[in-house]
């Protein structure tokens, strides 16, 4: 039995998810809110269930049309939908972590500082989760470049509006233009990838005269025989595309950025799916890639590179959710190196087992700013304080993990979730980062990406380290901050999806285990060159050793001896100059500004006041046009010209005018004989002609 | 059999004298059966030829004439009451108020 018509209503259910509380919204209270958004996804993720169960007894891919598109001379392309086995992974995904995210939103948003029982802001959040979840399903669920990118630029949308969400004030709730700003910054540096992705489109139309998959794909072996420039070029534009979505270098700068956003937004946006788009691109343009061997070289570099560039950052963020954001965009650098090398199959396998780990790091990240501000939020009720807007009080940044400590005791659930989480994304045997990233590294190994190889194992080093660095700050020691010793557990509504997460980022691996490579397997029906990768016994002891050696090293300087208030990062006064780097982004934002951001303001400075003030008004406005009028008027008001001329030739068309008028009206003298005489006159002339011409 | 030139001369004369008939006379009556003589010279024309040509298309077209004649002639007297009414003659020499 096959359940493949239910395609379209991946997107369906969301759309009318979106719409029912556009609608009727204003009448439903939060709960009945959140829980027709939670259930639209969560009937989105029953039809992917069975989409993918149509699949096993079905593996080959199935196309669903539901309407044309555009039918112009060779190219037709319609909304079709593309039901295979690497879709359906990706729809699980979405669908899936997206609904227990939407579960989690629900407590999340009510107690949001920034909330203040504002129902419509309420149900602004979850009309653009759906909007999102329905974005990113005709991404993935799309057969064709261009079905693809309008998904690419709706979930382009989705995180702008969701970033900029509280967009009159920062992440401590005082007014400012922060959020705004890091909205746009994501929006624009997303537009020079998806310009990447538009010319790698418009080429790849030249090319192949199509942008359906299977004709693409069909072709690309005969074109990159004659023509490999062509194809390389595609590829790498491509990859334009993938490090402006997927957060790479060089575009990587705006998703530290969009950590502005809720919580649950950073969870399933800019950590779960969103940003793996790129990702999949690479994964689905695999018949491509596997064409142009240096192109593969080059976005597994640029994987790799960011992996353990991002790694160093996330090593000397203070901000909890900072230091995620930095993990997530190295994690990403994984996955593209991933399937930059061909191994499509590990790069997948990470893209879903980050899903779980990171999703779970963020959402208990939320929950620990939540705890954070509830112990703040207690204590200033304790002191009798204003609940808001005091000008005394101090400002408090519930994110910050200086001010937090000791947790463990206070956050048990949110503690042991983490803990299963940092240790899945440091990759310890045997929770799913183990598994997924230890592919990754072996395929390097066999590939013999060599350079790829180590720059990864050392940013796997790097990730155990920051991930052992945050435990020990934020759960172990003394609590840094009042708030922190009266935080309080979140509730159930939170912890419930935190748990979930939690019990498949220690499974997940089983998905593609050594030897039984389920995942392999099933996406071997859509990707025809996913190799079976073997498990290296060294690659993983050495990736194990790193960890473990990190996590050592992170317990001595921030486990044996915990930091206390106000006491400078030990690894600060080791490094000096380095930490600050770290900490500092190693610049990259402001060499940007130097670079690229401050030259545009000098152009368009140049513009403003040369250009157009001194050129364009002042010149050619006043002199040339206002000039030439003037001159011109003025010839034209001289006697001769004016009376004599202009007159003359009006005065005499409007006597001429007269004197025919005068003439023909004699022909209407009221005798309809005469009337019928003249039509009598003309018929025959008429026929007289006809006759004898 | 007559042939057709017969009738295709009748049906010239009888045009002929309808068309004068409109031209000359003064009485709108007259005009109307001066018309009707025309469009019968028409009609005559047709039968004459889907006759000869064995076409029945003519002959069905000759009714459709005959209907349109009969609704223009209901028209055309209602609007000769209706000017009577006002102007109190019908000669068409004084219906001459769109002169320009």
């Amino acid at each position: 039995m096959t359940f493949f018509y239910l395609a379209p209503w991946i997107v369906f259910f969301p759309v009318i998810g979106l719409l029912v509380n556009m609608i009727f919204g204003g009448r439903f209270s939060e709960k009945v809110i959140g829980t027709v958004a939670s259930l639209a996804s969560g009937l989105a993720f029953v039809c992917s269930v069975l989409l993918a169960y149509s699949l096993t007894g079905h593996p080959e891919a199935f196309r669903w049309t539901i309407g044309e598109w555009i039918h112009i001379g060779t190219l037709q392309l319609d909304w079709t939908f593309r039901v295979d086995t690497l879709s359906t992974t990706m729809m699980l995904v979405v669908s899936g972590v997206g609904t227990l995210i939407h579960i989690y939103a629900i407590g999340y948003m009510h107690e949001d500082v920034r909330f203040k029982s504002d129902l419509k802001r309420f149900r602004r959040f979850f009309v653009f989760l759906n909007l999102f979840i329905a974005a990113m399903m005709i991404l993935v669920g799309g057969d064709s470049y261009l079905m693809l990118f309008v998904g690419w630029e709706g979930v382009g949308l989705c995180s702008f509006l969701l970033i900029g969400f509280w967009y009159e004030m920062d992440t401590l709730a005082r007014p400012s233009w922060a959020n705004s700003n890091a909205a746009k910054k994501a929006m624009i540096a997303n537009r020079i990838g998806d310009f990447g992705f538009l010319i790698a489109s418009f080429l790849m139309f030249w090319a192949f005269h199509s942008l359906q998959f299977d004709q693409v794909f069909q072709q690309a072996p005969a074109i990159a025989a004659s023509n490999p420039g062509l194809i390389t070029a595609i590829t790498l534009f491509l990859l334009l595309g993938v490090t402006g979505k997927s957060a790479q270098i060089p575009l990587f700068v705006w998703l530290p950025d969009a950590m502005a956003g809720p919580t649950p937004v950073s969870a399933l946006i800019h950590a779960a799916t969103m940003v793996t788009a790129g990702v999949y691109l690479i994964a689905r343009s695999a018949a491509l890639y596997v064409t142009v061997p240096a192109a593969q070289f080059i976005v597994a570099m640029v994987g790799a590179l960011t992996a353990i560039f991002a790694a160093t950052i996330a090593v000397g963020q203070y901000d909890i959710k900072k230091v995620l954001a930095y993990s997530t965009i190295s994690q990403l650098g994984f996955m593209v190196a991933g399937v930059g090398m061909g191994a499509f199959a590990a790069g997948m396998f990470h893209l879903v087992t980050h899903a779980f780990f990171k999703a779970l790091l963020f959402l208990s990240a939320g929950s620990v700013i939540l705890g954070m501000e509830r112990g703040h939020h207690h204590l200033a009720h304790h002191k009798g304080h204003d609940e808001h807007g005091d000008p005394h009080e101090e400002v408090f940044d519930p994110n910050d993990m200086r001010n937090m400590g000791g947790l463990r005791k206070t956050m048990p659930v949110t503690f042991w979730v983490y803990l299963i989480g940092a240790l899945a994304l440091a990759g310890i045997f045997p929770f799913a980062g183990f598994w997924s990233k230890d592919e990754i590294l072996a395929n390097a190994q066999q590939g013999g990406f060599t350079a790829v190889y180590w720059l990864l194992a050392i940013a796997a080093f790097f990730t155990a380290f920051y991930m052992g660095r945050q435990i020990w700050m934020v759960f172990f020691g003394e609590p840094r901050h009042e708030a922190a010793a009266h935080a309080e557990e979140s509730p159930k509504v939170v912890t419930v999806p935190l748990m979930v997460l939690a019990a498949l980022s220690v499974v997940g691996g089983a998905l593609n285990l050594p030897g039984v490579e389920t995942l392999t397997k099933w996406l071997e029906h859509t990707v025809e060159f996913i190799k079976p990768s073997e498990f290296i016994m060294s690659v993983a002891l050495i990736s194990t050793a790193l960890a473990l050696i990190a996590i050592f090293i992170s317990w001595l300087l921030y486990g044996r001896k915990p930091l206390k208030a106000g006491e400078v990062d030990p690894l600060k006064k080791m490094l000096g100059p380095i930490f600050t780097g770290m900490e500092r982004r190693w610049f990259v934002d402001e060499g940007y500004k130097a670079l690229f951001i401050d030259r545009y303001v000098d152009i368009a400075r140049f513009t403003a006041d040369v250009i157009d003030w001194k050129f364009w008004h002042d010149w050619f406005h006043e002199k040339v046009i206002a000039g030439t009028y003037n001159w011109l008027s003025n010839v034209m008001l001289n006697r001769y010209a004016d009376q004599r001329g202009i007159d003359g030739f009006f005065n005499g068309l409007g006597e001429w005018t007269k004197n025919a008028a005068a003439g023909l009206r004699r022909f209407q003298n009221g005798f309809v004989r005469s009337y019928a005489l003249f039509v009598l006159i003309g018929v025959v002339a008429i026929l007289g002609y006809l006759l004898f011409k | 059999m007559v042939p057709v030139s017969y009738y295709v001369a009748l049906s010239a004369i009888l045009f002929t004298i309808g068309a004068l008939g409109v031209l000359i006379r003064r009485n709108p009556l007259i005009i109307f059966m001066s018309i009707e003589l025309m469009l019968n010279a028409a009609n005559l024309a047709m039968v004459a030829f889907a006759r000869i040509y064995t076409v029945l298309e003519g002959q069905i077209f000759v009714f459709f004439v005959m209907t349109v004649a009969a609704a223009e002639v209901a028209v055309g007297l209602a609007l000769i009451v209706a000017i009577f009414r006002t102007k109190h003659s019908i000669n068409i020499d004084e219906m001459n108020s769109l002169k320009g």
